[in-house]
């Protein structure tokens, strides 16, 4: 029978993790699958997966009152979406929903981290994937808030 | 060269022969020279120098196809005093054309290789020529590819362009913004994550880069992650281009004119100079 296991190796997130540790992870998994336009999660519910995406595109929401939602990324096939499952108070900070029908692997949060309390390696794995991914969203985010493409030298020199 | 650089401090007179409004704030300006000139030929990333009379002139690319020589096109956005005077420019109206000015992408080396173009905002423009010249010699190249980040769906430059050529079997074009709302059914995140994912073989590409220094700077940096040398990453730099002629000094950068050796250059010169606060 083939498990969770397989897909996961296959995962640029996952890469390089041993197979005694993704045995592990893929006990907390589960295929899930999202026809398009359906939400996945919202903004403020409980954060209790993650989801590794294998197929498809998933586009991460923020709502402004006045403005409705406005789609801050988008995230394909090889990437994963969701880390408010480690941090308390556990709950989403975004909301994401299936732009195409999209495929994916649901890891249960809980059940991850009650693995990576007892295994201190599996949690030190993990979090350098999660670290990398942060590091990375975070690079994106400051060019998006600088707002490059407004930026504007010719005013300085009068054109 | 085109004869307008047998002089090249003086303006040759243009008229304006179409407008395009491509943004709510940027406009493609066609021209046709007023008088007896030979046909326009240049260089794809170069630019000109355009003067508005009794306003002023600034550089802007060139944004038409080269092998277009009865009229030539440049694409800008307003941002000042000669941009605003030229968006209420109207065809019949005269213009000053100095150029074309300084170097240009270097497409040849792109033989026998991918060619990724990836542009930043208003950087498609500059970039546009080459994509023309590219497909005009297909069978040249091996994979062409087009990153193209922006701000919003509605900052989308060239949506004609680009729909034409997303429909070439043989182009692969990318398009993000940085943010969108419902509408918008693409994808949503920087240039950058383009380059990450772009189907293209590192160790047989060029790279050539426009847009704003900042997104240049990241996008060099996902080109050397993926394993594309420094010798094989070009870059449209900008600078305060005035005399177009390495005359006045207003554009050095480093040891460099900006108006000659650029506004291309190999990213292996300026490398050491590229992220220098002080240059």
């Amino acid at each position: 029978m083939q498990t969770l296991k397989t897909p996961l190796k296959e995962h640029p997130f996952f890469q390089g993790l041993d197979d005694s540790h993704l045995e592990t992870i893929a006990g907390c998994g589960r295929n899930i699958q999202f026809a398009a336009g359906e939400t996945i999660f919202r903004e403020g519910q409980e954060a209790d997966y993650f989801y590794v995406i294998r197929h498809g595109s998933v586009a991460l929401d923020i709502h402004g009152a006045q403005r409705g939602a406005i789609t801050i990324e988008t995230v394909a096939a090889g990437e994963i979406i969701g880390w408010s499952w480690l941090v308390p108070p556990y709950r989403w900070r975004f909301s994401a929903r299936a732009v195409v029908k999209t495929r994916a692997i649901a890891l249960d949060g809980r059940c991850l981290r009650g693995k990576c309390e007892q295994d201190f390696q599996l949690g030190y794995e993990l979090f350098k994937r999660f670290a990398h991914v942060f590091s990375e969203r975070l690079d994106h985010t400051i060019m998006q808030l600088l707002d490059v493409y407004c930026e504007n030298p010719a005013k300085k020199i009068g054109r | 060269m085109n004869t307008p650089l047998a002089e090249p401090m003086q303006p040759v007179p243009y008229r304006i022969q179409g407008f395009e409004r491509e943004t709510h704030d940027t406009f493609t300006l066609e021209l046709k020279a007023a008088g007896e000139v030979s046909p326009w030929v240049f260089a794809p990333g170069q630019f000109n120098m355009l003067c508005v009379f009794g306003t002023g002139e600034v550089p802007i690319s060139i944004s038409s196809n080269p092998a277009d020589t009865a009229s030539i096109k440049h694409t800008t956005r307003v941002v000042g005093a000669v941009t605003n005077a030229m968006n209420t420019l109207k065809p019949g109206d005269s213009i000053g054309v100095r150029g074309p000015f300084g170097s240009s992408w270097p497409l040849e080396l792109g033989r026998g290789k991918d060619v990724v173009l990836i542009a930043g905002g208003i950087g498609l423009a500059p970039l546009r020529p080459a994509l023309f010249e590219l497909l005009a010699y297909r069978e040249r190249f091996r994979r062409i590819i087009l990153l193209y980040g922006t701000r919003t769906p509605r900052d989308i430059l060239f949506k004609r362009d680009l729909k034409r050529w997303r429909s070439h079997f043989d182009l692969e074009v990318y398009i993000t913004v940085d943010r969108a709302s419902g509408a918008w059914q693409g994808m949503v995140g920087v240039v950058i994550k383009l380059i990450q994912r772009a189907p293209f073989d590192p160790s047989n590409a060029i790279a050539l880069i426009c847009g704003p220094e900042v997104m240049m700077r990241f996008s060099i940096e996902a080109l050397q992650q993926r394993g594309i040398g420094n010798e094989n990453i070009f870059v449209s730099m900008e600078r305060n281009m005035k005399c177009g002629c390495g005359f006045c000094g207003h554009c050095q950068y480093g040891p460099h004119f900006v108006c000659q050796d650029g506004p291309v250059f190999g990213y292996d010169r300026i490398a050491s100079i590229f992220s220098k606060a002080e240059v």
